[in-house]
């Protein structure tokens, strides 16, 4: 792999600290690797820059040449060079760093310019703090904090405008706390390509608006609601259902589709309050899609499975199935995309166990070329480097079912997979004898034999490999309920009872990973960085993946043309 | 969207003055709102549609321009001069002279229906102040006895129709 | 000393009997005379004449327009736009008016000579839209001009061709500063940009390089190209050279616009022996001379200090009326030369409600996209508002200056600058009359004094 060309560096001097930065870094963002902060709101590393709440102002000068020899002109008080400094504050976020630029963030000029900001901002705001939804992770409340004057001159009226507005299904609008910072306008038209935001009106009555008729309404709208630094723009799910410091935060992943979004999961007390994106530079941005947040609305619906015996006599009773048909091929493991790449290794090993034959169930869907991809598996990438399975899995386990029409396989089992909707019919199910392994109800489940109740994503840790072959891991956020058990033990329990005494642990599963998987050769779970990590991908390059352009995605070489 | 053929050919005319068609908003607006009257709740779907826009980016021009209106005023449009010159010169007491003639509220109709009377902003022809716009005239030098005369001309003309 | 008699070059035909608003008059009287050479000579020529002259831009800011057209990026590749500012909306302001109605060729003529010194083929005029007849004119006069082969398609029988189109605007005042006329072009809200990176001469129209000139400048530009840049040297004063249109409005025996070499006539000789003086029986208190965003004077003011004169630094000591009416004179004493509308108020005036006046108009004309000059202008539009029709307490002046001191230098444009310097001006000048207004609003209003908000 040749390295990445090292970017053009300027050295720059913020508050006396010297550091050399990317060409095109922006002052907000080159003062953030000197761990000075610079307030802002309008400003979004993602998003155009528009320079309009002008809470970014701070003191710049250069150094001062001689027009004409350009030769550098000395100050004789301090030997060093003379800096010229711009007698108006300039804006950080509009501002690309030059060579020699000085920065002063703690002058008396930035300090009165962001006591004049807060105090304009405070001006026509509500004090809506008690009943605000983003009490307690809002700028407005924290700048107001660090750089305000503390307290208010204004006696008249505040501004009034429509409170509480449904501006779609799933954000709520309050147009009194809005800042017209724009940034959710700017995310609309450039990131979610959905042009339905807007002010109107003029000077301080401007109004963020949707258009009447219209709705924000599109994958993407609960974005807005991450990046509106007052509380505007809400969530009409959370709203008033948690203070956000009672949550406890756990990096995840968005397990919809192979994207493999990073986000946080905000918990207390073992119960999900919401999801937002986690910022993942090289994946999803800071964004993540409306449909992946919903996923944790079912882990406490009434078809959630509950073991109805000890979790031993469940394994003891699947156990009993494997010696009854111990011949090559009599069993049939199917996995799942949706599985881990722990679980995977583990089904793997179960199978091998078995004599088994393996199979993963496709899905396949439109992408959005944004954060859908069009494989809604996160992780049948998991599944090749695991060696679960060697190409890439049909939309029907029609092969499976041939062979349990012949009578080949007896014993089906399925991990997390409903094996009905993948095509097999109500024959087939009473044909074999079904051990189903998974979270929901459902018509396997439904006809199996032996039951394991186990946990969803947010209840287990786990690693997946996402479409860029980057591979990524998601943290336990609640325990599973009562009943369940973590995926890993209930495979490593059959597999021991097929024979292949295994651990559950993630230290030991790992180890085996390094030693058995060469790709994943130096990684551990404990080493992997919260950002991920690109595996090699060559070993796979000739496979025809599904997957169509989406953001920090493309498709490597056309794929081959799918034959029907 | 019921506009006069003339009208439309005007429109298709203006949009190619510009080499994007965002930049005849504006244009379009104008020619809409002389035909009509007024701009009719259909108009930003109609005008994006017409410029391959949004009709939101629409709706903010309208709301941000004050000369742009989406409810029928009076038949004659009143607009007097607030700022400073004219009102150095009595342009407020002009404004109540013609709400008086008229029986009238700034920015409602008028109950005959005729007029609409409106403070605008500065006109700029403040060396003859107080000034006042009688929809496209200009009227200066408008003081409590021309504001008077001006509106029994309104009404006379109203009677005619 | 009597004023000097008016220098009358832009406004030459204004008001003149007999003078019409067509082509054929304005040919008759030499018209377009100055286009047919202009375009025979180096367009580089041209560009140095105005560069020569010394012309300021007489919209408002008196940037000189020949480091302004120098500015122009003309590597890029992409097209190049001219648009003519006839947005002419700064209070106290009206003389592109007479322009565009009376004498449109004239602009015409200027602008086309513009375009071509600087290879632009096609120009906009902005005009307000509260000026619907000027646009009609405007658009006869051009369709004429194009018919006669000085606009369009080959001009004067050259390969070059250049049109014009008029546009009108909707009424927003902040459509006048450079960046939100063009953002108001493109269709969009009249929203500046912010410069960096977007200054119009690299970044302008559609993102190309544009000349945005208001539209007495590009006449002065027609007038150097005729004389040569150095004849216009001659006119006015050093560093203020050519006429400016004086527009006088407010408490003078005869307001009106009138055109004088710059820095040749003093305040006092322009309001007192040109515009007659005050009214009967009243006092001048107070005058804005550049446009209602520039700094207020008090009748009784003086000011010291000293100043070049040639080559020599010499002292000065002014009241009002002996202020050399030019960009620097007034710069110096702490206001601007502006667009040069002078507004004159008189001892029945109060200054509160005069404020309260203009403080009206900037709330309601900012365009709200940065947060000082949104919230700042509309609470000082509250705070003199509730002075004047609520409860006014003695410490609002000191109030209104600090809101007023945290507005200039923070914003994306001028306007912050434009809508606090008023309030910064009228405090610092008539802080009394401020602090007393509690008391003073409870007494008669003077004889003749005007409902100002």
């Amino acid at each position: 792999m040749i390295a990445p060309p090292k970017p053009d560096l300027v050295t720059v001097n913020i508050d006396g600290k010297e550091i050399a930065v990317p060409k095109g870094t922006n002052v907000i963002e080159a003062a953030r690797l000197v761990n000075v902060d610079v307030p802002h709101y309008c400003y979004h590393p993602k998003l155009t820059i528009v320079g309009n709440c002008r809470m970014c102002l701070i003191e710049m000068g250069m150094p001062a040449v001689d027009p004409a020899t350009k030769a550098p002109i000395m100050d004789p008080a301090t030997g060093k060079q003379k800096i010229n400094w711009i007698p108006r504050p300039q804006i950080g976020c509009g501002t690309n760093v030059s060579p020699g630029l000085h920065v002063k963030t703690t002058s008396p000029m930035v300090k009165d310019a962001r006591e004049g900001v807060m105090e304009f901002l405070l001006l026509n705001h509500p004090l809506d703090c008690p009943i605000c939804d983003q009490a307690g992770e809002c700028k407005l409340q924290e700048q107001s904090t660090g750089y305000g004057r503390g307290y208010s001159r204004f006696v008249e009226q505040k501004n009034v405008k429509p409170k509480r507005t449904q501006l779609g299904p799933r954000v709520t609008l309050d147009d009194e706390r809005c800042i017209l910072c724009s940034r959710c306008i700017r995310f609309s038209k450039e990131i979610a390509k959905d042009d339905v935001l807007g002010f109107v009106d003029r000077g301080s009555y401007s109004t963020l608006t949707c258009f009447p008729g219209k709705q924000l309404a599109n994958n993407y709208s609960l974005n807005t609601v991450d990046i509106c630094p007052v509380g505007a723009l809400t969530s009409t799910d959370f709203r008033f259902k948690m203070r956000v410091w009672f949550l406890k935060q756990t990096n995840s992943l968005d397990t919809e589709t192979s994207v493999g979004a990073n986000t946080v999961v905000w918990s207390r007390e073992g119960e999900i309050y919401r999801i937002t994106p986690r910022r993942n530079d090289d994946v999803n941005d800071t964004w993540m899609a409306d449909s992946g947040r919903e996923l944790f609305k079912s882990l406490k619906s009434p078809d959630r499975l509950s073991a109805n015996a000890n979790i031993d006599a469940l394994v003891t009773a699947a156990a009993e199935l494997f010696k009854a048909n111990s011949g090559t091929g009599a069993i049939a493991v199917v996995g799942s995309g949706r599985s881990s790449v722990e679980e995977q290794f583990l089904t793997k090993k179960l199978a091998v166990a078995l004599k088994a034959t393996t199979s993963l169930v496709s899905r396949v869907g439109q992408g959005d070329k944004l954060l859908i991809s069009a494989d809604r598996n996160p992780n049948v990438r998991g599944a090749l480097v695991t060696g679960l399975i060697a190409a890439l899995p049909s939309q029907k386990l029609t092969d499976l079912a041939a062979s349990i029409d012949a009578g080949k396989v007896k014993v089906v089992v399925s991990v997390g997979e409903d094996l009905a909707a993948a095509g097999l019919t109500a024959a087939q199910l009473a044909k074999v004898s079904l051990v189903y392994l998974g979270t929901h109800a459902n018509a396997t489940s439904a006809a199996a034999k032996v039951v394991l109740p186990t946990l969803s994503v947010f209840e287990k840790n786990g690693t997946f490999v996402n479409q860029q072959f980057r591979l990524q891991k998601s943290a336990k956020a609640v325990p599973g309920p009562q009943g369940t058990t973590d995926d890993l033990i209930v495979l490593a329990k059959l597999a021991t009872a097929a024979g292949a005494t295994i651990a559950s642990d993630l230290g030991s599963i790992w180890k085996l990973l390094a030693t058995e998987i060469p790709v994943l050769g130096p990684i551990t779970y404990a080493n992997l960085p919260e950002t991920g990590l690109l595996l090699d991908s060559t070993p796979f390059a000739a496979l025809p993946f599904v997957e169509g352009e989406t953001l920090h995605y493309k498709p490597a070489a056309p794929a081959v043309a799918a034959t029907a | 969207m019921n506009l006069q053929p003339a009208t439309l050919q005007s429109i298709d005319e203006v949009i190619t003055h510009y080499p994007v068609k965002r930049s005849a908003t504006l244009p379009l607006l104008h020619l809409i709102q002389e035909d009509i009257g007024y701009l009719p709740p259909d108009t930003c779907e109609w005008i994006a549609a017409k410029l391959e826009l949004q009709p939101i980016n629409v709706l903010e021009v309208i709301t941000f321009y004050p000369m742009f209106r989406q409810k029928p005023i009076g038949r004659r449009h009143v607009k007097v001069c607030r700022t400073l010159s004219c009102a150095l010169m009595g342009g407020y007491k002009t404004c109540e002279q013609f709400e008086q003639e008229f029986n009238t509220h700034r920015g409602e109709v008028s109950p005959d229906g005729e007029v609409t009377v409106d403070f605008v902003e500065c006109l700029a022809s403040c060396g003859t102040a107080p000034v006042v716009l009688i929809d496209d005239d200009l009227h200066e030098k408008v003081d409590c006895a021309k504001a008077k005369q001006l509106s029994d001309q309104i009404k006379a003309e109203a009677k005619k129709r | 000393m009597a004023a000097p008699t008016q220098r009358r070059i832009i406004f030459q035909h204004i008001d003149e009997a007999g003078y019409s608003n067509d082509l054929g008059c304005y040919v008759r009287h030499g018209g377009y005379e100055v286009l047919k050479k202009s375009v025979t000579r180096p367009p580089a020529e041209l560009i140095d004449e105005v560069k020569k002259s010394g012309l300021r831009g007489r919209g408002g800011a008196g940037f000189p327009c020949g480091v302004k057209w120098g500015l122009v990026d003309r590597k890029s590749g992409k097209p190049i736009y001219l648009i003519v500012n006839a947005d002419e909306s700064e209070p106290g302001t009206f003389k592109d008016r007479y322009i565009m109605h009376q004498d449109p060729h004239q602009l015409i003529e200027g602008t086309m000579i513009s375009c071509f010194a600087n290879n632009v083929k096609q120009a906009y005029i902005y005009i307000r839209g509260e000026m619907p007849h000027g646009a009609r004119i405007l658009e006869k006069a051009i369709a004429e001009a194009r018919a006669a082969g000085f606009v369009g398609q080959n001009i004067c029988g050259t390969t070059y061709s250049c049109d014009i189109f008029v546009h009108r605007g909707a009424g927003a005042y902040i459509c006048g500063e450079e960046t939100g006329l063009i953002e108001s072009l493109e269709g969009k809200r009249a929203n500046p940009r912010i410069k960096p990176p977007y200054f119009p001469a690299v970044l302008g129209l559609y993102q190309c390089p544009t000349i945005v000139n208001n539209v007495e400048t590009l006449c002065h530009v027609k007038y150097i190209v005729e004389h040569g840049g150095d004849a216009y040297t001659k006119i006015g004063t050093p560093n203020n050279t050519g006429t400016r249109i004086f527009c006088v409005s407010g408490h003078v025996q005869r307001p009106g616009y009138y055109e004088f070499e710059a820095g040749k006539i003093t305040m006092g000789q322009l309001l007192n022996d040109v515009c007659g003086g005050p009214l009967p029986g009243r006092k001048f208190k107070a005058v804005i001379p550049g446009g209602s965003s520039a700094k207020i004077l008090r009748f009784g003011e003086r000011f010291k200090g000293k100043r070049k004169v040639g080559a020599e630094m010499v002292d000065y000591d002014w009241g009002v009326e002996d202020v050399p009416m030019d960009f620097d004179s007034l710069g110096m004493i702490g206001t601007m030369g502006g667009s040069g509308g002078v507004i004159v108020m008189d001892d029945t005036v109060n200054m509160v409600e005069a404020l309260a006046n203009i403080n009206a108009f900037y709330s309601h004309e900012s365009c709200g996209q940065c947060t000082p000059c949104r919230e700042g202008s509309l609470w000082m539009k509250k705070i003199t508002t509730r002075m004047v029709h609520g409860h006014a307490r003695p410490e609002d002046a000191a109030l209104l200056k600090s809101v007023a001191d945290q507005i200039p230098g923070r914003t994306i444009c001028a306007f912050g600058e434009a809508c606090s310097w008023p309030t910064q001006s009228f405090i610092a000048k008539f802080g009394d009359e401020f602090k007393q207004y509690p008391e003073t609003k409870k007494t008669a209003k003077p004889a003749g004094a005007h409902e100002l908000v």
